[in-house]
């Protein structure tokens, strides 16, 4: 076996042993060369060999993983540490899911003089992870409309490649749980998914903040920074509101697109990374490019993939599927037995035309679970907002569920198709005055209401 | 007698189910040695590798790691099989044909 070279390694040896041995993982220590140095006892029993046997040999042939290619790009990748994810079939022949965690060793020098190799068996919790997770597209995505299902189905496509994608649609629509649902599914996973908010950050603090700064290289940085864009190394980088993006960065963002590497603010080092770009914007891009806001050499090159989330107003029965998802979470969250929604409730909001998109749902629902204190959410319970005349008038949505019946609240309703909140409550006075016979005082008290509102209200829509 | 090794390079692969090349030799009785000859394989296939481990009617396999269904299997096929070695493939043909080669050997 060759005679591996002396270095630093060599003289911290007693030490580094004793550390090693107290890890639970299999840990080894590897030249440049990537052959065998040290390893822990856990490893020895994972390989089946003692140190003494395999000392100088390339870990591939000791470890039996298929990272070998990975491993071969650790010292090349510039002083980063790998996480690598593969199998290995240990000493009683059985094929280990493992992660690999591969850090560069730094001699006094700053050279690397070897690897860290931290070796752990992740078989359990893989199988854990499919038991419990199921597929991260279905757990975020949620909806069972055409359109919500054809984006579904390509996430595999999306989640595959490592083409830019460009996501479009309108606020609150979910285009961050997209981007997120893409990147589990895909072979960055294990990375970071990074997002930044274009729209968010001052135009002066967005390319540091991107691409990172050196200390000095303005007034204010006393240190330096990495910028997102090296944080996300390996994983995904999500721009949301890729519009609002100033256009002294798109160039900047067009040659990291192209060529994968960027210099920080005041460095002349250049940086390599290896990060997949995810954009997403619910502006519309083209318009920005006839309005010469946005270059369309970056538009084309961020369009490779495109996917565009459908607005709520779209996905029909969706609604109901999420204003039962939404109870389920702010019950658990706020600790509420809220059982369901009266039918008027039910009604109106299926035909609300959700200018926020799933976002505005949620909130209502956050709203309403708080404010209602018995078991069935009522319309008095939504925001008022929603329901104040002169509001946007809720317009009936095509494809979604044609009736609701809640008989605890409402026995025997007949089906209505109001228009507004100022209709269901004429209709909602009428019905009870019909069934008290005109008994005011009945009525109101059936209704919820004192004596003078009723009468206000009878006055105000001309009922009298 | 007839030795299959997997082969990466001139070293025995380290693992079975992911090899691409093996090298083949007979050994005649009586004889010292054989002309081994080198089959490359369409792809890495634990299941492919077996066939032609059957095909050839092969006595013993010499190789790295190897998952335990397809050990046995091989066994249960009265192939011997002497895994997780290390070392070039010459050394451990010879050691093979002269019975000296034992599982999980550094050579």
């Amino acid at each position: 076996m060759k005679q591996i070279e002396s270095s630093e390694l060599l003289s911290r040896q007693v030490e580094i042993i004793d550390v090693m041995n107290g890890i639970p993982h299999g840990v080894a220590l590897i030249d440049k060369e990537l052959r065998i140095f040290s390893m822990n006892r856990v490893l020895e029993v994972m390989t089946g060999y003692c140190t003494e046997a395999v000392q100088g040999i390339h870990c591939n042939y000791v470890l039996r993983t298929d990272c070998d290619e990975g491993l071969n790009k650790v010292l090349n990748n510039g002083g980063e540490t790998l996480i690598l994810e593969g199998s290995s079939i240990d000493a009683n022949r059985k094929k280990v899911s493992v992660r690999i965690t591969a850090s560069p060793l730094k001699g006094r020098t700053g050279g690397d003089d070897g690897l860290l190799l931290v070796m752990e068996d992740i078989s359990m919790l893989k199988e854990m992870d499919i038991k419990l997770q199921g597929s991260p597209e279905k757990k975020n995505l949620l909806g069972n409309s055409p359109k919500l299902q054809e984006i579904i189905e390509l996430l595999p496509v999306f989640a595959y490649t490592d083409a830019t994608l460009l996501i479009t649609g309108e606020t609150g629509t979910g285009k961050d749980l997209l981007a997120e649902a893409i990147h589990k599914s895909s072979k960055r996973a294990k990375y970071p998914f990074i997002k930044v908010n274009c729209g968010a950050i001052p135009e002066t603090l967005l390319e540091s903040e991107l691409f990172g700064h050196v200390r000095g290289a303005f007034t204010g940085a006393n240190s330096d920074k990495p910028g997102m864009f090296r944080l996300a190394q390996g994983g995904t980088l999500f721009l949301t509101e890729i519009g609002d993006l100033p256009l002294q960065l798109q160039v900047k963002l067009l040659t990291v697109l192209d060529d994968k590497e960027f210099y920080p603010l005041g460095s002349s080092k250049k940086i390599k990374v290896d990060v997949r770009l995810i954009t997403g914007t619910h502006r519309d891009l083209k318009l920005l490019l006839d309005e010469g806001k946005f270059r369309d050499d970056l538009y084309y090159r961020l369009n490779v993939l495109r996917a565009h989330m459908p607005s709520l107003r779209e996905r029909g029965d969706d609604v109901l599927l999420l204003m039962n998802h939404f109870l389920k979470e702010f019950n658990n969250n706020l600790g509420k037995g809220i059982k369901g929604f009266a039918s008027y409730a039910i009604d109106y909001l299926m035909r609300y035309e959700y200018p926020g998109n799933v976002r505005e749902l949620r909130n209502i629902l956050e709203h309403a679970v708080n404010i209602c204190q018995c078991d069935i959410i009522q319309m008095e319970h939504l925001p008022a907002y929603m329901l104040s005349a002169g509001e946007k008038k809720p317009a009936p949505v095509a494809g979604r569920l044609p009736d609701f019946k809640d008989e605890a609240i409402t026995p025997g309703a007949p089906r209505r198709n109001f228009a507004s909140w100022t209709e269901i409550e004429k209709s909602r006075i009428l019905e009870a005055m019909v069934e008290t016979k005109g008994n005011r005082s009945e009525a109101a008290v059936k209704l919820g209401w004192s004596r003078s509102t009723l009468w206000r209200k009878i006055k105000y829509y001309g009922l009298d | 007698m007839k030795i299959l090794v997997t082969l990466t390079a001139d070293d025995i692969a380290p693992r079975f189910d992911l090899c691409t090349e093996v090298l083949i030799a007979e050994f005649a009785e009586g004889s010292a040695g054989a002309v081994p000859r080198n089959v490359l394989l369409p792809g890495p296939s634990a299941d492919e590798l077996c066939s032609l481990i059957l095909k050839e009617n092969i006595d013993v396999v010499v190789c790295g790691g190897i998952e335990d269904s397809f050990f046995q299997y091989l066994v249960w096929k009265k192939v011997g099989v002497i895994d997780r070695i290390i070392g070039t493939s010459a050394k451990a043909l010879q050691l093979a044909f002269e019975e000296r080669l034992q599982p999980g050997a550094v050579i």
